[in-house]
């Protein structure tokens, strides 16, 4: 035992120290995002260019998954609203539901998964190919022209594309609601409406902003530190995706808490 | 006595436990080609990525046309920068762009006002030059090695460099194709009057294109000269890394 545990505290220390120097480096990224934001050169045509591929790109994805998760969730909840006869509740819970939770989080952990890991590959493999250092050498700040218009980019085009997953997610349920309630597309979106508040709205659009910056940071952070070589580029993605995954999980419930802080004033 | 274009004195770079370069001295005269020859992990690529503030040294001092690199803030590291061709040693060609955007992408970036006609004459001056006019609208994905490279010095010159710095044109490309690049690199030297430095561990290609061959080793360059005065010399690490490229080409 005492031969083990010198050992141990060895490798604790190892690894404590290296998830130290990572969390210092990704906070020194992070600040280096918000130094370089303000300041001129701006890569516009680069952030339009991202944002077709980050928003168009992610469209038949979205649009599938968000449908169907509409039409789940609402054929999920029938029977328990019918039980206390309280079917005619069906749009209103769904479409709070979907605004204050379902879409974003959706949208977001799709958008980890072909987003982020498509920005940390592609960074990943300009490292390790020196062409971000061929980009230095030509006077263009490689990190203007790559992680600050990426993470702009996404900041932007997540909250779009939540929206567009609410609306999609609704419609999924209307289809449901119509065919089973026979609820009317007026009176249907009345009662998704009258069920939403100002904060409810508010409140999902900051949170897929922050989502989308998460996004966007993590898999440009991941990207810019893969090491040498192919296996690198591969390991950046998918670290990527993971540490997106989870910061996103993170904030949702940081939102939730400060949401409901609000909605007790 | 010719003006130094690069002067670099008593440079040392370490990465942590690895020291890389002990004391280098090296000067590039204007108009000379210089071949540098090393072993695989010499520190060759690290030395003129110190020339172009890509890293920096230790200690020691590296002037490249008469301004110290590292005490450059970023405005006229990147002036600087303009000057300089850096030809990388695995390309480095942007893989989601076109090979014409490519080698717009340095004009369009630092030439303020150019018109489009322009801008496509410059293009097909270099590209001609490198003599790959066909692949104007392809990916570099489909370019062969040997393209890459000349693609990459074409990128190079698009801003008239005044000084060219190669990291291993021939580097993993076959012997016709080496020559072809080695050609190009004195065609390149005569058309655009810029100095060189050829960085490399092929004799052939350090013979054919170096007016003055500079041999690192161990941290530091141990000889230079004419390439027969270099190889001529009693040392025995540079008699073997004559007799292993001797053996293996
Ligand atoms: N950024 C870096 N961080 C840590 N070590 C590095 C870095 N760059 C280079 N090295 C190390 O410095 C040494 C010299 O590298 P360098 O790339 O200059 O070799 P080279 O002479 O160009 O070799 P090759 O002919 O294989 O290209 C190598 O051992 C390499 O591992
Ligand atoms: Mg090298």
């Amino acid at each position: 035992m005492s031969k083990e545990s010198p050992k141990l505290s060895y490798f604790l220390g190892k690894r404590l120290n290296k998830f130290f120097s990572g969390l210092a480096s990704a906070y020194r990224f992070v600040l280096k995002f918000f130094r370089e934001v303000w300041f001129p050169p701006y890569e516009f045509k680069e952030f339009i260019r991202q944002c077709y591929q980050i928003g168009y790109n992610s469209l038949p994805l979205i649009s599938l998954t968000g449908f169907i998760v509409g039409i789940v969730f609402t054929n999920q909840s029938r029977p328990s609203l019918t039980e206390f006869g309280a079917a005619s509740w069906l749009p209103a819970l769904i479409s709070i539901a979907v605004v204050r939770a379902m879409g974003p989080l959706v949208t977001a952990l799709i958008a980890a998964g072909k987003v982020g890991s498509s920005i940390g590959a592609e960074i990943g493999s300009m490292k390790v190919t020196e062409q971000i250092d061929a980009m230095e050498v030509s006077a263009t700040n490689p990190f203007k022209f790559l992680v600050v218009s990426r993470v702009l980019a996404s900041t932007l085009m997540i909250p779009v594309l939540v929206m567009y997953t609410d609306f999609v997610a609704l419609m999924g349920s209307f289809l449901s609601v119509n065919k089973n309630e026979l609820v009317s597309l007026s009176t249907f979106f009345v009662q998704v409406f009258d069920a939403l508040t100002f904060l409810d709205i508010t409140a999902s659009l900051l949170k897929s902003l922050v989502f989308g910056f998460t996004i966007g940071i993590v898999g440009c952070y991941k990207g810019y530190n893969s090491t040498k070589g192919t296996e690198g580029v591969g390991k950046a993605a998918n670290a990527a995706v993971v540490m997106a995954m989870f910061l996103i999980f993170i904030e949702e419930l940081l939102s939730l808490q400060i949401t409901n802080y609000f909605r007790q004033m | 006595m010719q003006d130094k274009v690069v002067e670099i004195n008593g440079l040392t770079k370490s990465f942590g436990e690895l020291d890389v370069l002990m004391g280098v001295d090296l000067n590039l005269y204007n108009g000379e080609n210089l071949a540098v020859l090393g072993k695989s992990g010499s520190g060759k690529s690290v030395l003129i990525k110190i020339m172009v503030g890509l890293l920096s040294q230790d200690e020691g001092s590296c002037k490249v046309l008469g301004e110290e690199v590292i005490d450059l803030p970023a405005k006229r590291l990147n002036a600087l920068r303009l000057k300089i061709g850096f030809s990388f040693q695995a390309s480095a060609l942007y893989d989601s762009m076109t090979v014409k955007e490519n080698l717009e992408f340095p004009l369009v970036r630092n030439v303020k006002g150019l018109g489009t006609a322009e801008k496509n004459r410059l293009v097909e001056e270099v590209l001609d030059g490198v003599g790959l006019l066909n692949t104007l609208n392809q990916m570099p994905s489909e370019l062969s090695g040997g393209q890459r490279k000349r693609i990459g010095i074409a990128r190079t010159l698009i801003l008239k460099p005044k000084i060219m710095l190669y990291d291993e044109p021939t580097a993993g490309l076959d012997p016709i194709t080496c020559v072809e690049i080695n050609n190009l690199i004195n065609q390149v030297n005569e058309e655009y009057h810029t100095s060189s430095i050829i960085i490399t561990h092929d004799l052939t290609c350090a013979k054919s294109t170096g007016d003055r061959v500079a041999i690192l080793l161990d941290g530091k360059f141990s000889a230079q000269g004419k390439f027969e005065e270099v190889f001529r010399l009693p040392d025995e690490r540079i008699k073997s890394f004559y007799d292993y490229n001797f053996i293996n080409t």
